[in-house]
Formats: C-alpha cells, sequence, structure tokens
C-alpha cells in the first residue's frame, strides 16, 4: 500500500532533503553551534553513520534522533532500540532528541510515524545496527578471530579465547565514517533482551518529584516576559494600538506590532500579563461566522477540493437494485487540543543568530519558518527541542515559538512567551470538523452489496511545514498567507489505493486497476471526500480525519447489521478479508465475553439501561489494527452515559515496550471518551465562546473511571506499526454502538451530550 | 516593589517583587522551581497547585502577600529523585503519566486529602480531583498510585 498521507511525507521526499542540506552548507556555514562531530547543522547527513551514532571513549554511545519524546514514550523506546542493537546496558546509551545543531531532519514528530519511521530496518534501528557490525567488524580484525567466533555482552566484544575488546577501545571519542549500511541486519524479536521489555519510561522519577524540565522551565540569562495579544475575534485586523495606555506599566520594555501581531515585553512576567491586559488597542472587526447550529449544512454548500478515493462505477446501480438500503449522516466538531499547560516557548534572536528552545514537533520546519519570519539565513537559526505539555498533534508549541522570535528580535533580548489559556483556545489550530453520508444496499440475504461514502471536511491552515508560516495564527497576524482550500472537482479518480485518512471503510475491497487492496469484500464502491474553507486555523488532532472516518462507518456498520437483526461481530467478520484485523476482532470479542446477539438489546425504555458495542480499525489502512468493546450505561431519564468498561485487543507489530503500549491505550482510551461525550468548540457571531475548562468539557481525574482489558497481539514477524494514535480512533464509534445497543437510539453526532442523548432517544423508533 | 520573604520547601526565600504578584509567577521566575506549572491561569486545570497550610491550592490566582509566613510545599518540596515521597514512589511504581504536566494537581490534591482524611473513600477521592485535569488521561494508573499510596498508610 501507498503511503499516502501528507504526514508521511518526509519519508518520500528525505531525499530530496540531503540534497538540499548539502547544497546549503556549501552557501554558508553555521556559525552558531557546533554540531556533534565538528560539523554544522547542515552536514547532518542521515546516510552516514555519524549522524546518527557516536562512542565515546568510555563505551558509552550517544545517539541522534530527529523523534522527539513527547510525553509518549519516544525516549525510553528509542534508548531501548539503540541499547539492544548495540547490546548494551540502558544506561549506557544516551539519547540527543530534535536539536537543528546535532540531530537529522527526521520531518514532524507525529502520525503514529516514530515507530514505523525509526523501528524497522531504516534510519536510527538501521544506523544502530550497523554500528554494531562495524564495531564487530573492527574487533574480528584486531583480534584476529571470525565475526561469528565472537560474542557482544554490554559493549565488550570477546573471543572465546577470553581476549575482548570494549566499544571505547575500538573507536572511543573517533568517528566511525561509514555510510549507514541498508543490509545491516538488526536484532529480531527472539534474539531481543531490553526491547520488548517493559522497561520503565525513563523520564517517571523526574516527572513525579518536579525535578523534570520542560520548555515552560527553560530560564536563560537576561531573558525577560512576553506575551501576545490575539484578535479579540477570528479575522480582525489592527486599526490603532495606543502604546500610551500602558506607558505606566512597571517594567514594560517595548509594545510590538507587526501587521496583525501585536505583543508586549517586560522585564518580569506578571507585568507582561498586566501590560497585554491593559493595552488599548482598536480592532477592525472580523467577518460573522457562520452560525454554529447552521455550520454542518453550510459545509455541504461550499466550493470543494475534491478526491475520488475510490470508485467501481457501479454503485448507484447496485444501490437502486438492492434489496434493501440503509442511509445516515454523521457530524464531528471541531475540537481543540487542549494541551494542560497553555503553551510556552523561550527565543533568543540577536542581530546576526537565533536559538529558539521549543516544544515544536517539527525541529526543521520550524528553523525553516523562523528564517523567513526573522529574514536571518536558515543556517543561522537553531531549534532546540525542550518537551511541553502533551500536544496530541499542532497544538500552539509552533505558534508561541514564532510569537517568542518576533518579539525576541523587536527587543533584542531573550524572551519567553507564556500563552494565555484564552490564547491557547481561540486560536489553535482545531481538529477537523466534518459531515459523512453513508449509503449501503443490501441483497436478500442481509449482506452489503454496496456502499457509497461521501463526507464533507473542513480546512484552513495547518502545519507549517518548512515554507508556510501563516499556516499558524501568529504567522499569519505577521503576514504570512495560510494554505487555503483551493476548489478542484476530481477529474481523475485515485489511481493507486491508500487509505491513510481511514476514508475508505474497512469492508471495501479497495479494487483499483485490478488490484483490491482494502481490507474487505465489497466491491461495488466509492469514496468521495470533499475539503471545505474553515473559518477557524485546522490542524492534526490526534487521529486527523481517521476518528471522524471511523466514527462514521463503524456506527453506520451497526446500524446496517441491525437492519438485518445480525449480531455486530460476525457481520463485521462477514465482510472482512484482512487477517489482522479479523484477529483482532475475535481477540476484543473472546475477552470481552461478547454475547452474538444482533443490537439493540430488549431493554425497558425508562430508567438506566445497559449496552455494548463494538469498532474495528486498521490504522491509516496498514499502520496498526484493533477492535474495542466499550460497555456502557445509559441513563435515560438525564441522558447521560457512563462507560463501565473497555475491552481492547491490539496488534502494533512487534512491540517495543509493552508497559508503553498500554499506556497510550489507556490514555487514548479515556482522552476518546472526553472527546466522544463532551468536547466540543462553540461560537457566536464573531467570537469563540469556548474559552476555559469551564466552556470546553475535558473529562476531570474525579470520574469512575472504566475498567479497561488490554490484549496486546504481539506479531514478531510482521513490521513494526503507530500505537500512539490506534486506541482512541475507534472510542466514539464503539460508545456510540454501545448507546445504541443499550436504547436502540442512534447518536449520529459527537460529542455525546446529555442533550443529544436525549433528542436521540425522543426520535428511536 | 516590596521586600518580602517567602517560606518554601523549607527554606526563606527574601524577594523584592510587587505583593500583587500570583505565587506561582514567583515559585517558577524568581525561585526557578518546575514543579508548579501555568496551566490555565484561572484555577481550572491544577497544574499550579502547592501545599500552604495543609490545603492544596492553586498559585496562579493567590498573590504572593497572601502566603504571609506560612510554608509552601511544591512537588519538588515532597522528596527528592534519590528520595521520592511515599505518593510520589506511588505514582513511580505505576507510572502514572504520559507528559506529566499535570502532576503537581494530581500529587499534591491527593495528599492534602488523604493527609486530611486518611481513609477517604473513592467517591471522597473522586470528588477532590473533580477539577484536576490530565489531558493525556493517564486516570487509570493515576488513581491505582493513589490507592496504592492510601494503602501504604494504614
Amino acid at each position: 500500500m501507498k503511503a499516502g498521507s501528507s504526514r508521511r511525507e518526509f519519508l518520500k521526499t528525505s531525499g530530496a532533503l540531503v540534497i538540499y542540506f548539502s547544497a546549503s552548507s556549501v552557501l554558508s556555514p553555521l556559525g552558531v553551534a557546533q554540531g556533534p562531530f565538528d560539523t554544522h547543522s547542515s552536514h547532518i547527513d542521515p546516510e552516514k553513520l555519524d549522524s546518527w551514532i557516536a562512542v565515546a571513549s568510555d563505551g558509552t554511545v550517544t545517539a541522534y534522533t530527529g523523534k522527539c519524546d513527547l510525553g509518549q514514550g519516544m525516549y525510553t523506546a528509542q534508548t531501548q532500540l539503540v541499547a539492544e542493537e548495540l547490546r548494551l546496558s540502558l544506561h549506557k546509551v544516551k539519547l540527543i532528541q530534535c536539536d537543528t545543531s546535532m540531530t537529522p531532519d527526521q520531518g514532524t514528530t507525529s502520525g503514529s510515524q516514530s515507530t514505523p519511521t525509526n523501528f524497522n530496518s531504516l534510519n536510527l534501528a538501521l544506523a544502530a545496527a550497523t554500528a554494531r557490525e562495524a564495531l564487530l567488524g573492527m574487533a574480528a580484525q584486531k583480534l584476529g578471530v571470525p565475526t561469528d567466533q565472537l560474542t557482544i555482552e554490554d559493549g565488550v566484544i570477546s573471543a572465546k579465547s577470553g581476549e575482548h575488546l570494549t566499544y571505547g577501545e575500538l573507536i572511543g571519542g573517533k568517528r566511525l565514517a561509514l555510510k549507514v549500511n541498508p543490509a545491516a541486519k538488526r536484532r529480531t524479536p527472539d534474539e531481543w533482551k531490553i526491547l520488548g521489555q517493559p522497561v520503565p519510561s525513563m523520564d517517571r522519577v523526574a516527572l513525579m518529584t518536579g525535578t523534570f524540565e520542560f520548555v515552560h522551565n527553560v530560564h536563560v540569562p537576561g531573558m525577560v516576559h512576553g506575551r501576545v495579544v490575539r484578535p479579540p475575534e477570528i479575522g480582525a485586523t489592527v486599526a490603532k494600538v495606543d502604546e500610551q495606555s500602558v506607558a505606566h506599566v512597571p517594567g514594560l520594555i517595548k509594545v510590538v506590532v507587526r501587521k496583525n501581531f501585536v505583543g508586549v515585553v517586560a522585564e518580569k512576567q506578571f507585568q507582561a500579563e498586566q501590560a497585554a491586559q491593559k493595552l488599548k488597542i482598536t480592532w477592525n472587526p472580523g467577518p460573522k461566522l457562520p452560525a454554529q447550529g447552521m455550520f454542518y449544512d453550510s459545509m455541504r454548500r461550499l466550493p470543494s477540493e475534491d478526491e475520488m478515493l475510490v470508485d467501481s462505477k457501479d454503485v448507484d446501480d447496485r444501490l437502486k437494485n438492492a434489496s434493501h438500503m440503509v442511509k445516515a449522516t454523521y457530524r464531528y466538531p471541531f475540537q481543540a487540543h487542549g494541551s494542560i499547560g497553555s503553551s510556552c516557548a523561550v527565543a533568543d534572536v540577536q542581530a546576526d543568530r537565533a536559538t529558539i528552545w521549543s516544544a515544536t514537533q517539527s525541529v526543521y520546519p520550524t528553523r525553516a519558518c523562523v528564517a523567513q519570519l526573522t529574514g536571518l539565513p536558515l543556517e543561522n537559526v537553531r531549534v532546540i527541542f525542550v518537551r511541553g505539555s502533551g500536544c496530541y498533534g499542532l497544538n500552539a508549541a509552533d505558534a508561541v515559538s514564532f510569537d517568542a522570535v518576533l518579539l525576541s528580535q523587536a527587543v533584542h533580548r531573550p524572551v519567553r512567551v507564556q500563552l494565555t489559556r484564552q490564547d491557547e483556545f481561540t486560536s489553535e489550530n482545531y481538529g477537523t470538523p466534518c459531515v459523512i453520508e453513508q449509503r449501503a444496499g443490501l441483497d436478500a440475504d442481509g449482506s452489503i452489496v454496496a456502499w457509497d461514502c461521501e463526507s464533507w471536511f473542513a480546512s484552513f491552515g495547518g502545519r507549517p511545514g518548512y515554507d508556510m508560516p501563516g499556516n499558524i495564527v501568529t504567522g499569519m497576524l505577521a503576514g504570512f498567507d495560510p494554505e487555503m482550500v483551493t476548489p478542484r472537482p476530481v477529474t481523475v479518480p485515485a489511481q493507486e489505493f491508500d487509505n491513510g485518512s481511514n476514508a475508505v471503510p474497512s469492508y471495501f475491497a479497495g479494487c483499483i486497476g485490478g488490484k483490491c487492496e482494502g481490507a474487505g469484500s465489497i466491491r461495488s464502491e466509492r469514496v468521495l471526500t470533499h475539503t471545505v474553507s474553515s473559518p477557524f486555523f485546522v490542524g492534526p488532532l490526534r487521529s486527523p480525519r481517521r476518528i471522524q472516518n471511523t466514527f462514521a462507518q463503524e456506527c453506520f456498520l451497526d446500524e446496517i447489521s441491525a437492519s438485518v437483526k445480525a449480531d455486530p461481530v460476525e457481520y463485521r467478520l462477514r465482510h472482512l478479508r484482512d487477517r489482522r484485523m479479523r484477529d483482532a476482532i475475535e481477540a476484543a470479542a473472546t475477552a470481552a465475553k461478547w454475547e452474538p446477539r444482533p443490537s439493540p438489546k430488549r431493554n425497558l425504555r425508562t430508567g438506566t439501561v445497559p449496552g455494548r458495542g463494538i469498532a474495528c480499525l486498521a490504522y491509516e489502512g496498514d499502520n496498526g489494527y484493533a477492535a474495542l468493546v466499550a460497555e456502557v450505561d445509559v441513563d435515560q431519564s438525564l441522558g447521560r452515559v457512563n462507560v463501565r468498561r473497555f475491552v481492547i485487543a491490539h496488534d502494533c507489530g512487534p512491540i517495543s515496550n509493552p508497559d508503553g503500549v498500554r499506556n497510550q491505550i489507556e490514555g487514548g482510551l479515556l482522552q476518546g471518551m472526553s472527546r466522544a461525550l463532551g468536547e466540543e468548540i462553540t461560537w457566536e457571531d464573531h467570537k469563540v465562546t469556548s474559552v476555559d475548562w469551564q466552556s470546553y468539557k475535558s473529562l476531570p481525574l474525579g470520574i469512575a473511571v472504566p475498567a479497561i482489558e488490554i490484549v496486546l497481539l504481539n506479531r514478531p514477524k510482521e513490521e513494526a506499526t503507530g500505537a500512539g494514535e490506534v486506541a482512541i480512533t475507534l472510542v466514539p464509534a464503539a460508545i456510540g454502538n454501545a448507546i445504541f445497543d443499550a436504547t436502540g437510539a442512534h447518536l449520529r453526532q459527537v460529542p455525546f451530550t446529555s442533550d443529544r442523548v436525549k433528542a436521540a432517544l425522543v426520535a428511536r423508533l | 516593589m516590596e521586600a518580602i520573604s517567602l517560606k518554601v520547601n523549607g527554606r526563606v526565600h527574601p524577594l523584592n517583587v510587587d505583593p500583587d504578584t500570583p505565587l506561582l509567577y514567583v515559585l517558577s521566575d524568581e525561585l526557578q522551581l518546575r514543579g508548579p506549572k501555568f496551566g490555565c491561569g484561572l484555577a481550572q486545570c491544577g497544574a499550579c497547585t502547592v501545599i500552604l497550610r495543609g490545603q492544596a491550592i492553586r498559585s496562579c490566582v493567590t498573590p504572593v502577600s497572601a502566603v504571609g509566613n506560612d510554608e509552601v510545599t511544591t512537588l519538588e518540596g515532597l522528596g527528592t529523585p534519590e528520595k521520592p515521597h511515599a505518593i510520589q514512589e506511588a505514582f513511580i511504581q505505576e507510572g502514572a503519566a504520559q507528559c506529566g504536566f499535570c502532576l503537581s494537581g494530581v500529587i499534591l490534591t491527593a495528599k492534602a486529602l488523604l493527609d486530611e482524611n486518611p481513609k477517604a473513600s473513592d467517591e471522597q477521592i473522586q470528588q477532590s480531583l473533580s477539577n484536576v485535569l490530565c489531558r493525556c488521561f493517564a486516570h487509570a494508573r493515576m488513581m491505582r498510585a493513589i490507592k496504592s499510596y492510601q494503602r501504604s498508610r494504614v
């Protein structure tokens, strides 16, 4: 299958990037910070082993990675990986993450791509395997013993005679000066000693004792404090800034205005906060927003950029001739990343160079955008990743990094910018809303013969990438253009099957040009997607489009199976060919003691009633497999949904760290539950009205936490896949199906608030 | 600006600050402590929690002048990496975090409750955490860690 989503662009274009760096290095060498090998940033060539691995004279190893720990456990897992391949104990491996003067450009840490990128036979894993083979080869030469008669134990290579050499003795402090060997042999899961173990996350003790350094804790000598003043309305522009209004604020250093970007800098944080609150700005109002109640319908009328992902050309005919047809429309709202910590960054922009301490997922793209914002040469900008609070996608980490850069450049001092909660909620890049229409035709046996799927997603801006600072609020305010939707009808349908956004239901055969690469058996199939312009910034939020598509498909599958009184598990299996999906469904059903019967259960129509639902997924088509059973109680008088239990079967290939995977699954399930039950961005005529934790509902710690049972399906012979977004993707669908099972009411719009549940109960047949 | 002294984690710090400054800014900027963090500035999430007079309070909305002579305890004041406090040890054992930004709110709120009421019921523990947020949703592990700490004390 093709790796089609844009978040996989790096993998496809890394060759081009290498050329780009080589060219720029000739033009102007970096004077800011020396890389680990006396190279400058543009020399960090992923084909060179020294870009990834350095052996010190004491035999310890430093590894350099472009995939960073956002709280998802990548620091620990990658340390395990390097330790495993180099046969070292964990404490002898040091990992340097995401620093443009030290680490290779691995694009963005996102989209469940870190494991597939660095844990198969590529990149960091391949580099570590290359280094082990090279060290073994050197030892063989020095000891005069063939490599197959040498053993490695914790960085010591020994011959049977007892003669031995340590890594430090072999190469310590010197360059390996080799290319990463594409044929280097990785240690297999059955040889693993450190990978595959539930190694406790290495940040644990520092986190629990309050000593871990977040980007919020970075202090730079001479650092002052900034705050931004975002437009009060979407699209408002600056008419006048009255600097006199804050002239009396103690400690004020400067009011900074750049087009529509406004910020203040003061000696102390409290002073900056007061100046930002008191600064009088006259704004030209922004455009009126579409009424929230009519928003989904309005999306369908907007000009759109279209894609036909699969079209067997016979769908209309087959639907017309079907024995009966099922139709339904699903809606998913704008949701916020809502990081617990409002975003923060520190920038030190000097006349000829800049250093940014940032929680960005994308140090290299951020560097390129900062060069554009400041006019500095690319080589003179260094971006150092320092962890922020969990981001779950494109939160405001990039925007606040740009804010700090603009303010620091204006005052010629290092500036720390802390966004407010309102800044974060009103102008982050929300998760995309959508409307999805589904139609399916059934034969006399009740099996699906044709399925038609048409969706409308809203988009505006997105990840800034290497050259689009306007894709996020700060860049746009400073005068850079955001990426717009270009209306374009489908001229040619897709030439290759690509399910990177899970837009194609798993039950489709996915036949294009005679090749059928879908996970299912339905051959009369059509998927048309429309992308329309959003009134707000939109960007990747954990499982972008995948959670929305999966909600619509998996709830629709239950509507269909209910219409023919089939058991939802049996009905899924009836239409699925993919072995890993089938295995996940069967494992989840067994673990949950699934009782085969059609939904809904025959419950009373009053009081609190129980129900169960299932949903399944091949994440991005081939990047993780899972099935989830949710068990709920629905209080029919209050419209309240209480999730009692989740049972998930989860297959992400060979498991690097079972504890890390479980942590991701548990968090994903509960975050998915919060998003399914309560999270929704709201707005009025001109303004976003969900601006804090009272108006944007996140399930707090003090809930009755559902029981979570996880079946890890270990697949040592398969490629490693992502695991960060698989579980969450299933949650709205599994809960929606469980509510239907309990009550017979269809919840076709997320979130399932008590008002929506009550309305659905009234509407049920 | 005013000269004040602030007692934090067993040490007294002479400071020269605007008395209206939120305690959080003094702790994180002047004293460069890493435990309490800015989450919302609105007392809605808990990330800035510290313990004052036995109570878990939100330092983002507490002016430094309100502290007086009482001692402030932050997350790093409970125990050290070498010798964590029992509740920190319980969180370490359970791996009860992802990003870990929210931990001051979770750990200190639970500790303050269990110090006052060691036999708190599950409902009372839930009630005390009803406006503490963790956006990575490490809830299951956190509740296990809190229960394990509670059991270890009786």
